[in-house]
């Protein structure tokens, strides 16, 4: 098989030479923005002042560890809400309370990957409830409340390494996923200390289902399948028919463990992996797994104590496919599959081999015909594999180069993005037909219309997500600005809209209609419902009281002033926690808390939150703290200064805001 | 010479929408600035304040308005009992079916009116007028007595003073009883000659 192999070598080589002289000569580009936007793109993407976007756009922040909000069509960014990485403008990490957060069976983690979005879904149609998101280094899942677009939960996943394969989402968010993207030893430490070399024989893969609480957003590993030693990339749940099943694409099925770009792009073809989940269910649920040791964190933010809880669960309950026939199978795949995509009507997989030049598309019921008929050409590592033939419903021939990511509008069709063509095609699912193609600025990415992986989407739009920039935007140095483009598909051919930057790397992103979340939204927190330990619920709590060498403030914070904002008798080795209580109660009335020489970040405290700042002073001295938030006319007023005494000082704690009368 | 039936079936129902005051705010002030699209407001009850009254207080404190607060009211004490008073008066009236005590009914509206008209001026001049030397924000010879009704610029925002659903029910229920009395002079006269 070696000409096939050579064939796409040489075919990626010229296209590759191909876009490299696009892009150095500029007399000879094949196509340039002038002449891809039409007149009226300024109108559609045109959001008036005082207006909102019809669309949040929630999108990944790739090696920021955030998750980026947008709105549409204006490509306008919103915010940057801190997921896996600290943000030390907000305190998210720093903040006694928030550190939390950031545990995992390794310490306190203070960054990472974020790859994909997936919003919570009712039906099969998503809810603007939740949007859950991977942590790809150190394998994790969050889940952001669009209530607050704040991190409200985070759980690490055991027995797992580059949680790529994550976190979509089961029809009524039951389940979200994450698949292993390394195979790595699992168990016991002895069991976890071989060499490399035996990767066949002791590394295993996995597929976690983690349940979020309906009601409260905890979550927790409901279950592992342990599969054979690959690495799994992406998945998506089946909807409508195939409802209870699974999708996972898996590359390195030569189960290499070096040099992959080589050696795991051997193999004709790797697997889809598909996995009755609903049978995994009934499984876990009448005992048939086993605890395996896997220690992990699963992390929660009250929003009554305004602090985080950290659960830790030692083991977890793996089941053993080799044990329950009928729980996995494999379906072949051309060339490394990246995206697995399954259509709105649930009966199509699309599988998009990232080194092919055609994009397979398995028909679920012919899936079921192959399971009952046997229909196998052999097992790998114990596992069947179903005939490619049978399982087929056919394949796009010629759509491009490098297919990486399908989404769907509701009219049948598909848009896959081509990272090597460096374009977005359009075709018909049921047809396999090509239908539009249009060029992307450079090598898109993922893409995402507006609902596209669900059962009903919305449409309307395909927004790209580019992995290069080169010349589109002000050149900023060696590093340049990441962007997305935004193109109408209304109409019969797709029409390029606008460009607009992107934070972090984006990688996947989300859609919704901008009516589903605005009904949600927290204005503020009840300063009544308050139960932080620490709360002081009007001026008149505020106080400050040594414990041993630990010194604590309760502090409150109201337009324009701190009480007390006069604190003395605090000693060289004291340990200084100021519990930030704002008092406002209306909306956009954040207060901020900053000290000098605070080594760990300032605080932004909402109205009706408190939040805690560790502080240690260094020297003697009197130290100035204000408000970073501007909050009034006379936020510039809103300070005070704590006044630090030797160790030895005799100097009477007392902490007070003094009013001039009082004074004179 | 009684009042006509529906004279008095009317004046009886006029009196029963003064019991609206009870349960439905009498007065409001809207407020609005640049920084609040969505506005603020302030509901007069006949027992106490309601409305964005944390907010406002929040904002007053810079040019050193005091703090409203429903105790300092001794009139949200006492309001239920006028408004007792004028809906048995109205029904009384209704019941005797004379003239002369429709008159002392609207009188009796009338004074309140004029009572509570006035005492509202004078708490919102005595809001506007004594502010705490030590504000923060002084502007020289400005006041900030809300208007008694209708509109007024006070700094960056514009307030509005206009009855709420207890303002209109008496309101209506005055006027209804005001042209009743007329309606009912003007029949006794016309009847005189022939009598």
């Amino acid at each position: 098989m070696k000409r096939p192999l050579l064939f796409t070598t040489g075919t990626l080589t010229l296209a590759g030479l191909a876009f490299v002289l696009a892009n150095s000569l500029p007399g000879c580009r094949p196509t340039t923005t002038q002449t891809v936007v039409t007149g009226d793109a300024a109108s559609k993407v045109y959001v008036k002042p005082g207006t909102h976007d019809e669309f949040y756009n929630l999108v990944s922040g790739g090696f920021s560890g955030q998750l980026a909000v947008y709105g549409l069509p204006s490509g306008r960014l919103l915010r940057e809400v801190p997921v896996f990485s600290v943000d030390p403008e907000s305190g998210y990490g720093y903040s006694e309370e928030s550190k939390g957060m950031l545990m995992t069976s390794h310490g306190f983690i203070p960054w990472d990957d974020s790859h994909h979005p997936e919003m919570s879904q009712t039906n099969g149609v998503p809810d603007g409830k939740w949007c859950f998101i991977n942590g790809n280094n150190t394998p994790r899942i969050a889940l952001i409340d669009l209530g607050t677009f704040r991190t409200h939960s985070i759980i690490e996943i055991p027995n797992s390494a580059g949680n790529h394969s994550s976190p979509f989402t089961t029809g009524n968010s039951e389940y979200v996923v994450a698949g292993t993207r390394f195979s790595v030893p699992m168990g016991e430490e002895a069991q976890r200390d071989v060499p490399i070399s035996s990767y066949k024989e002791t590394f295993k893969g996995t597929v976690s289902f983690i349940h979020p609480e309906p009601e409260t957003g905890r979550m927790s590993i409901a279950f592992q399948i342990v599969t054979p030693a690959v690495d799994f990339d992406l998945s998506h749940a089946g909807k409508g028919p195939s409802e209870g099943w699974f999708f996972f694409s898996c590359y390195n099925t030569e189960q290499a463990y070096s040099l992959l770009e080589v050696n795991a792009s051997q193999r004709d073809k790797d697997f889809i992996m598909a996995v009755n989940w609903k049978m995994a269910e009934q499984l876990a649920k009448e005992g048939k797994g086993k605890r395996v040791a896997g220690k992990h964190y699963s992390n929660w933010w009250n929003d009554k104590t305004h602090s985080s809880e950290t659960t830790v669960i030692d083991d977890v309950l793996q089941l053993d496919p080799k044990e329950h026939p009928g729980l996995l199978y494999f379906m072949p795949c051309p060339k490394s599959p990246h995206g697995c995509d399954v259509d709105p009507t649930g009966k199509y997989i699309v599988g998009s081999g990232k080194l092919a030049a055609l994009i397979p598309v398995f028909s679920f019921e012919k899936m079921q015909k192959a399971i009952a008929a046997n229909e196998v050409e052999g097992d790998f590592a114990g596992i069947p594999v179903l005939k490619y033939e049978s399982v087929l419903h056919g394949e796009v021939k010629k759509p491009g180069l490098g297919p990486l990511h399908t989404e769907f509008d509701a009219n049948g069709n598909a848009y896959t993005s081509f990272f090597v063509s460096s374009e977005i095609v359009k075709w018909n699912v049921e047809k396999l037909e090509v239908v539009d193609r249009v060029p992307t600025y450079y090598s898109i990415g993922h893409l995402c219309v507006p609902g596209g992986d669900s059962k009903q989407p919305w449409g309307k739009y395909v927004i790209a997500y580019n992995k290069i920039t080169k010349d589109r935007y002000l050149p900023t140095g060696p590093e340049l600005t990441q962007s997305a483009q935004l193109y109408s598909i209304d109409g019969d051919k797709m029409e390029l809209l606008l460009d607009f930057p992107t934070t972090g790397e984006p990688h996947y992103a989300q859609a919704i209609p901008a009516d589903l979340v605005k009904p949600r939204e927290v204005k503020f927190f009840k300063i009544e419902e308050n139960q932080h330990p620490y709360v002081a619920k009007g001026e008149k709590e505020s106080r400050v009281e040594r414990k041993g060498n630990e010194v604590h403030v309760w502090m409150t914070s109201i337009r324009s002033h701190f009480a007390p904002d006069n604190i003395e008798g605090i000693k060289l080795g004291d340990e200084v926690y100021f519990h930030v209580t704002n008092l406002e109660q209306d909306w956009d009335v954040p207060h901020g808390f900053a000290i000098k020489g605070a080594a760990n970040a300032e605080l932004l405290i909402m109205p009706g939150e408190t939040q805690t700042l560790k502080w240690v002073p260094t020297r003697v001295g009197v130290w100035p703290m204000y408000c970073t938030d501007f909050c009034s006319a006379l936020h510039q007023e809103m300070q005070g200064y704590v006044r630090v005494s030797p160790a030895n000082s005799t100097v009477p704690l007392k902490g007070e805001t003094v009013s001039v009368d009082a004074g004179v | 010479m009684r009042l006509h039936p529906v004279s008095r079936l009317l004046l009886a129902l006029a009196a029963l929408a003064l019991g609206i005051n009870l349960v439905m705010p009498i007065w409001r002030i809207d407020l609005m600035a640049p920084q609040y699209p969505e506005g603020l407001f302030l509901q007069i009850f006949h027992d106490r304040f309601a409305g964005d009254i944390d907010k406002i207080n929040g904002l007053n404190h810079y040019i050193g308005m005091a703090h409203i607060k429903d105790e300092m009211f001794p009139e949200f004490g006492i309001m239920r009992y006028a408004f007792y008073l004028l809906i048995a008066w109205g029904l009384v009236t209704a019941l005797v079916g004379r003239r002369a005590v429709l008159l002392s009914w609207l009188f009796a509206i009338a004074a309140f009116i004029i009572w509570a008209v006035w005492d509202m001026y004078a708490w919102g001049y005595k809001y506007g007028h004594d502010l705490d030397p030590r504000a923060a924000i002084k502007v020289e010879g400005m006041a900030y007595q809300p208007p008694l009704i209708g509109h007024k610029q006070l700094l960056n925002f514009d307030a509005w003073s206009t009855p709420d659903v207890g303002g209109w029910a008496l309101f209506c229920s005055s006027t209804i009883a005001a042209i009743i009395f007329t309606l009912e002079w003007r029949r006794s006269h016309r009847a005189a000659p022939r009598a």
